[in-house]
C-alpha cells in the first residue's frame, strides 16, 4: 500500500440528489497514486452515480472533489483527458478492426498518428494479438475483447483508469489474466478505480469502499475489513453491510 | 429418483458467414433427476444459452434427442411449453409495464391467474409487492430477477430453466435468489440453472462444466473437489505481482493463479513445502505465508479447463 | 380467447405508455393534411405578370383588364421594350410576360388568327403548363371577337381544379400505410430484440395470437386517423364526399388490413427494429408517395413504372377513394380494384402467418 503517495482522487461530502432522492449522500474518500481501489455496493447503492461525477459526466449537487488534480465541478474537460474508462457494456466498436479501434480511441485522446502506429504494434505484441490486428473486434472471444478494451483504455497513459464491472461473464482463467494486466498497469504508476460484483476480486484491491444507500459504510483494506467484522471472506463482509440497506431499488 | 431431463448426444452448430461454422455444442449426454438443482457453469459463449434454447424447444438440435418430463423436445413442443418455466439470460419482461401488469400478463399467457397460484409465488412476490405499481424498467437488478422468476413460476411448472439468473446482480440479492431456489427444490421442482459465478456452484446438487461447447465435467461439488488430487498451496507475500511470476517459474509448478489476497499454486510430484519455502526465501520475499488448501470449485474448473487445453486466450 | 385479449391489452398499454409516439400517431395526419393543403398546393393564385402592350388599343386594354381582374394573375408592371423582359425574369419574382403585338387588334377584328406571345418561367414545368392553360382559357373566352370555333371546356368533378381533391385520398393512403405497416412491424421486431419473444414462444399461447394482437391497436388508431383526415378535408378544404361513406370505410378497412399484413410480413424478415423501419419507410413510403398517383399521374410514368405501380397497394386504394369521394361512384364501378386489394391482403397475411417461426432462427 502506498500511504506516502500523493492523492489522485480526493472527494469531500460529495452528494447527488435527483428531486428528493439522494442517490449519493455526502461521501468522502481519497485514492492514492498507484492504488487499486475497489468501489463496491449493491445494485442501486449509488455507485454508478458517484462514478459519473468522478468522471466529469455529472455535476455534484453538493460537496467537491478533485480527480487527477482537476476540480470535478469546474474542470470536467481536463478530467476527461486525464482518465481512462472501460465498462462491460460499452468498450470497443464491434464493426471496426482491432487496430481501427485503437486508432480511434487514441485519436480521441489527441495522440499523434505516428505515436499511435508505433504504440499499437508494441501493444499488440505484448498482448500476443499481433495476428489479430486486422480482425473485426466482433470476431474476438469475449476474454480477448476485454483485455483489448482495457489496454485501449490506458493507451493514452492516463493517471487513473475507471473500470465499471470489467470482468462480467468471463471464464476464471481469463478473468485472472485480466487482473494481471491491471497489476502491470499499476506497476507503470496508473491508479485503478474498479467496481465489481465478484467478491473474490475485491480481495485483489489494495483498499475497498462499500456503499450502502448512497453512503460509504466501510473503507479499508480487505484484510482489515475482514478482521473488523470477524468475517472469513469479503463476501461475508459485503453481506453484513448490505443487509442494513433500507432502500432496495434504484 | 426418476429422470426429469434426459439428454442423449445433443449437438448444435451455427453457420458463420458463407463458409464458417461454429460448433456451439459438441455431442454430449446427461440425465438430470427430479427435484435436483443442476448448475451449468461456463463463461459467455461456452454453449449454455444454446443448450437452454434446445431444451425449451426454441431451437432444434443437429443431432441427438432429449426428453423433458418424458416429453420429446421436437415432437411434443406443446406439452413441454405447458410444463416448463423459462427465464432467458436477458431481462425479458416488458420494461414499460408495471410489476403487476407483467405478472398478470404472463399469468394469462399460461392460461392461469395470479390468484390461482399466489401461494406458490408468495414467498418471492412479497419481496417485490411493495413496488407493484412501479414500471419493471425502473427496478434494480435484483428486483428485476425476482420479478422474472415470479413470471416464470406463475403457471407452477415442474421444471425450471434459468439462464444466468444472477448475472450482474449484487451478492446479497444473489444469495436471496438462491435461497428461493432451495425452497422450490424442497417443493419437488427440478431446476437447471447456469451461472458464471463459481461460488454459486456450491449451492447445486450437481454441476456440469461447459467450455467452448464441450461438456468437460459433471459431478457433485464434493466429488469434483475430491478429484482434484494435486497438492495445492495458498501463498502470500508483500510483492504479489512479482510473487505470481516467480511462482510460475518454480520448477514443480503446474499452474498458479491469483485468488484474492493469496495465490493458489497447484504442484507436481516431487514438490515439498521446504523446497517451495526455500525457493521463495532465496528470491527475497518478505512476510511470506504458505499454507495447504482445500480446492474450491474454481480451482477445479480451472484445472479442467487447462486439461481441455483450448480455452480462449 | 382470453389470452388474445390479454395480448391486446398489453399492446394498448405499450402504446399509451409511450406518450411521444401516440402523440405523433394522432397528430401526424393533421400535419400532413395541412402541409399538403397549404404548402404543397398546386393551385395558382396571384401570379405576378408583366405586360408589353405594343398594340395599345381599347381591345388590348380590355383583354389585360380581364386577365388582371381574376384572382389568378396580378399585373405588376407595364414595360416598354422586350429587352427588359430578361432582366425581370432573372429577379425571379415574375413568372409570365405577356406580349401583345402591334397588329393584334386588327387581326382579331378581321376574324384572323391573332397570336399573343406568352413568355413563361418554366423552371417549374408543372406550374408553367397550368399557367399557360389558365391564360389560354381567359384569352379564348375574351369576348372581343367572335371565335371561329367555340371550344368550351368543362372540368368535370373538380371544376375549380382544387388540388385538395387529389391529395386527400393520397394522404389517407400514406398515413394508413405509415402507421399500420411501420408500427406493426417495429413493435413485433422490438420483442425479438429485447428477448421477450423468447418467453412468449416458450409459453403455450398460440403464435397467431401473438401476431394478430399486435395489429388491433394500430387498426383502431388508423380508423381514428381516417375520421380526422376526412373531417379536416371537409371543413378546412371543402372536399366533398359524393359517394357512400360506408363504402369509403369498407374500402379503407380493406386497405388497413393490407397494410397491417405488410407490417407482419416485414416483421418476419427483419431481425432489428432498424431494418424493419428502413424497409417500411424506403420500401413502402416512397412508392406510395411517388408511384401510387399521389403526386404524379400514373399515366404519365414510363411503362415499367406503371407496371410497378400496380403492385403498390396504395395505387388501388387511392384510385378507389378518388372514385368514391370525388366522383361519387358506387361499388358497381370499383369492385375490380377492391378485389385486387383484397387479394393482396389475403396474400400478405397468409405469407406472414406461414413464415412466423415458432422457434428462434
Amino acid at each position: 500500500m502506498t500511504p506516502d503517495m500523493p492523492a489522485v482522487i480526493q472527494v469531500e461530502n460529495l452528494t447527488k440528489r435527483f428531486g428528493d432522492f439522494t442517490a449519493v449522500d455526502h461521501i468522502s474518500f481519497e485514492v492514492r497514486k498507484g492504488e487499486i481501489f475497489g468501489f463496491l455496493g449493491a445494485n442501486g447503492a449509488g455507485k454508478t452515480t458517484a462514478m459519473r461525477m468522478l468522471c466529469g459526466l455529472s455535476h455534484p449537487t453538493e460537496g467537491h472533489g478533485t480527480v487527477a488534480g482537476f476540480d470535478i465541478a469546474r474542470q470536467q474537460e481536463a478530467i476527461k483527458k486525464n482518465i481512462g474508462y472501460m465498462s462491460q457494456k460499452f468498450s470497443l466498436y464491434n464493426d471496426l478492426k482491432v487496430w481501427e479501434n485503437i486508432r480511434l480511441f487514441a485519436g480521441i485522446y489527441g495522440m499523434k498518428p505516428k505515436q499511435i502506429a508505433a504504440k499499437t504494434d508494441a501493444l499488440l505484441k505484448r498482448l500476443g494479438f499481433m495476428a489479430e490486428k486486422n480482425t473485426f473486434v466482433e470476431k474476438l472471444p469475449l476474454g480477448w475483447k476485454q483485455k483489448l478494451a482495457f489496454s485501449v483504455a490506458i493507451f493514452h497513459e492516463p493517471q487513473i483508469v475507471f473500470l465499471d464491472e470489467p470482468t462480467g461473464g468471463v471464464d476464471p482463467i481469463t478473468r485472472r489474466q485480466f487482473w494481471e494486466l491491471i497489476y502491470e498497469a499499476v506497476e507503470q504508476g496508473i491508479t485503478v478505480f474498479v467496481t465489481t460484483h465478484y467478491m473474490d476480486e475485491a480481495e485483489y484491491c489494495d483498499r475497498v469502499s462499500i456503499m450502502v444507500d448512497g453512503r460509504i459504510e466501510a473503507l479499508d483494506s480487505p484484510r482489515e475489513l475482514k478482521q473488523q467484522m470477524n468475517a472469513r471472506s469479503m463476501d461475508e463482509v459485503f453481506r453484513q453491510l448490505a443487509r442494513k440497506a433500507q432502500r432496495s431499488a434504484d | 429418483m426418476p429422470t426429469s431431463i434426459a439428454i442423449t448426444q445433443i449437438s448444435k452448430h451455427f453457420a458463420v458467414g458463407k463458409t464458417g461454422r461454429v460448433q456451439a455444442l459438441h455431442p454430449f449426454s446427461l440425465d438430470i433427476e427430479e427435484g435436483e438443482i443442476f448448475g451449468l457453469l461456463g463463461p459467455d459463449g461456452s454453449g449454455k444459452t444454446t443448450l437452454f434454447r434446445i431444451l425449451t424447444t426454441l431451437m432444434l438440435p443437429d443431432s441427438g434427442t432429449a426428453t423433458i418430463g418424458g416429453y420429446d423436445i421436437v415432437k411434443d413442443i406443446k406439452k413441454i411449453r405447458e410444463t416448463v418455466g423459462y427465464m432467458p439470460g436477458r431481462f425479458s419482461l416488458y420494461q414499460d409495464l408495471s410489476v403487476e401488469e407483467n405478472l398478470r400478463f404472463f399469468a394469462t399467457l399460461f392460461n392461469t391467474t395470479v390468484e390461482a397460484h399466489y401461494d406458490f409465488i408468495k414467498d418471492i412476490y412479497t419481496h417485490i409487492e411493495p413496488f407493484k405499481k412501479r414500471k419493471a424498467g425502473n427496478l434494480s437488478g435484483g428486483m428485476k430477477q425476482k420479478l422474472a422468476l415470479c413470471c416464470a413460476l406463475i403457471h407452477k411448472p415442474n421444471i425450471l430453466f434459468l439462464d444466468e439468473p444472477t448475472t450482474g446482480v449484487d451478492p446479497v440479492s444473489r444469495k436471496e435468489f438462491w435461497d428461493m431456489l432451495q425452497r422450490l427444490k424442497a417443493d419437488g421442482m427440478t431446476i437447471l440453472a447456469s451461472t458464471p459465478y463459481m461460488d454459486e456452484a456450491e449451492l447445486c446438487d450437481r454441476i456440469g462444466l461447459l467450455q467452448n461447447g464441450r461438456f468437460i465435467g459433471c459431478n457433485t461439488p464434493e466429488r469434483l473437489r475430491a478429484e482434484f488430487t494435486a497438492p495445492l498451496r495458498a501463498v502470500r507475500a508483500t510483492e504479489m505481482s512479482r510473487l505470481l511470476r516467480d511462482l510460475r517459474d518454480y520448477r514443480y509448478c503446474r499452474s498458479c493463479y491469483a485468488f484474492g489476497e493469496f495465490h493458489h499454486i497447484s504442484l507436481a510430484p516431487g514438490f515439498s513445502d521446504e523446497d517451495l519455502t526455500g525457493y521463495l526465501k532465496r528470491l527475497h520475499f518478505s512476510r511470506l505465508e504458505i499454507h495447504p488448501l482445500e480446492p474450491t470449485i474454481e480451482d477445479c474448473f480451472m484445472a479442467l479447463m487447462q486439461e481441455g487445453g483450448s480455452h480462449d486466450a | 380467447m382470453k389470452q388474445f385479449w390479454a395480448f391486446v391489452k398489453k399492446e394498448f398499454l405499450h402504446i399509451f405508455r409511450d406518450r411521444q409516439t401516440i402523440l405523433i400517431l394522432l397528430l401526424m395526419p393533421v400535419v400532413q393534411v395541412l402541409l399538403f393543403g397549404f404548402a404543397i398546393t398546386t393551385d395558382i393564385q396571384n401570379t405576378s405578370v408583366v405586360v408589353l402592350d405594343e398594340c395599345k388599343t381599347a381591345e388590348s386594354r380590355a383583354l389585360l383588364n380581364e386577365i388582371g381582374s381574376g384572382r389568378y394573375f396580378d399585373i405588376v408592371q407595364y414595360i416598354e421594350s422586350d429587352r427588359d423582359i430578361d432582366a425581370i425574369f432573372k429577379k425571379g419574382k415574375v413568372k409570365i410576360a405577356i406580349v401583345i403585338p402591334q397588329d393584334w387588334s386588327r387581326l382579331t377584328g378581321s376574324y384572323q388568327e391573332a397570336p399573343l406571345q406568352l413568355i413563361i418561367d418554366a423552371s417549374n414545368p408543372n406550374e408553367a403548363s397550368i399557367l399557360t392553360g389558365y391564360l389560354q382559357s381567359i384569352a379564348a373566352q375574351f369576348g372581343g371577337a367572335e371565335p371561329l370555333i367555340n371550344v368550351e371546356t368543362r372540368m368535370l368533378y373538380n371544376p375549380q381544379l382544387k388540388s385538395a381533391y387529389t391529395f386527400v385520398p393520397g394522404v389517407i393512403g400514406l398515413v394508413l400505410m405509415l402507421i399500420c405497416t411501420l408500427m406493426t412491424s417495429v413493435s413485433i421486431v422490438r420483442e425479438k430484440e429485447t428477448g421477450t419473444m423468447e418467453v412468449l414462444l416458450v409459453s403455450p399461447s398460440k403464435p397467431l395470437y401473438i401476431i394478430f394482437s399486435k395489429t388491433i391497436p394500430y387498426f383502431v388508431i388508423a380508423l381514428i386517423n381516417i375520421v380526422t383526415i376526412i373531417l379536416l378535408s371537409m371543413f378546412v378544404f371543402g372536399v366533398p364526399i359524393r359517394g357512400s361513406i360506408a363504402l369509403l370505410f369498407g374500402v379503407s378497412i380493406t386497405y388497413i388490413f393490407a397494410s397491417l399484413g405488410l407490417g407482419l410480413l416485414i416483421s418476419t424478415i427483419s431481425q432489428t427494429q432498424q431494418i424493419a423501419m428502413i424497409i417500411s419507410l424506403m420500401g413502402l413510403m416512397l412508392p406510395t408517395v411517388l408511384l401510387a398517383g399521389l403526386l404524379f399521374p400514373i399515366e404519365n410514368m414510363p411503362l415499367p413504372l406503371q407496371w410497378f405501380s400496380t403492385i403498390v397497394p396504395a395505387t388501388w386504394f387511392i384510385d378507389m377513394t378518388k372514385a368514391i369521394m370525388i366522383k361519387g361512384l358506387g361499388i358497381g364501378l370499383i369492385w375490380k380494384q377492391w378485389l385486387i386489394l383484397l387479394g393482396m391482403t389475403v396474400l400478405f397475411i397468409g405469407i406472414s402467418v406461414k413464415r412466423f417461426k415458432i422457434r428462434l432462427s
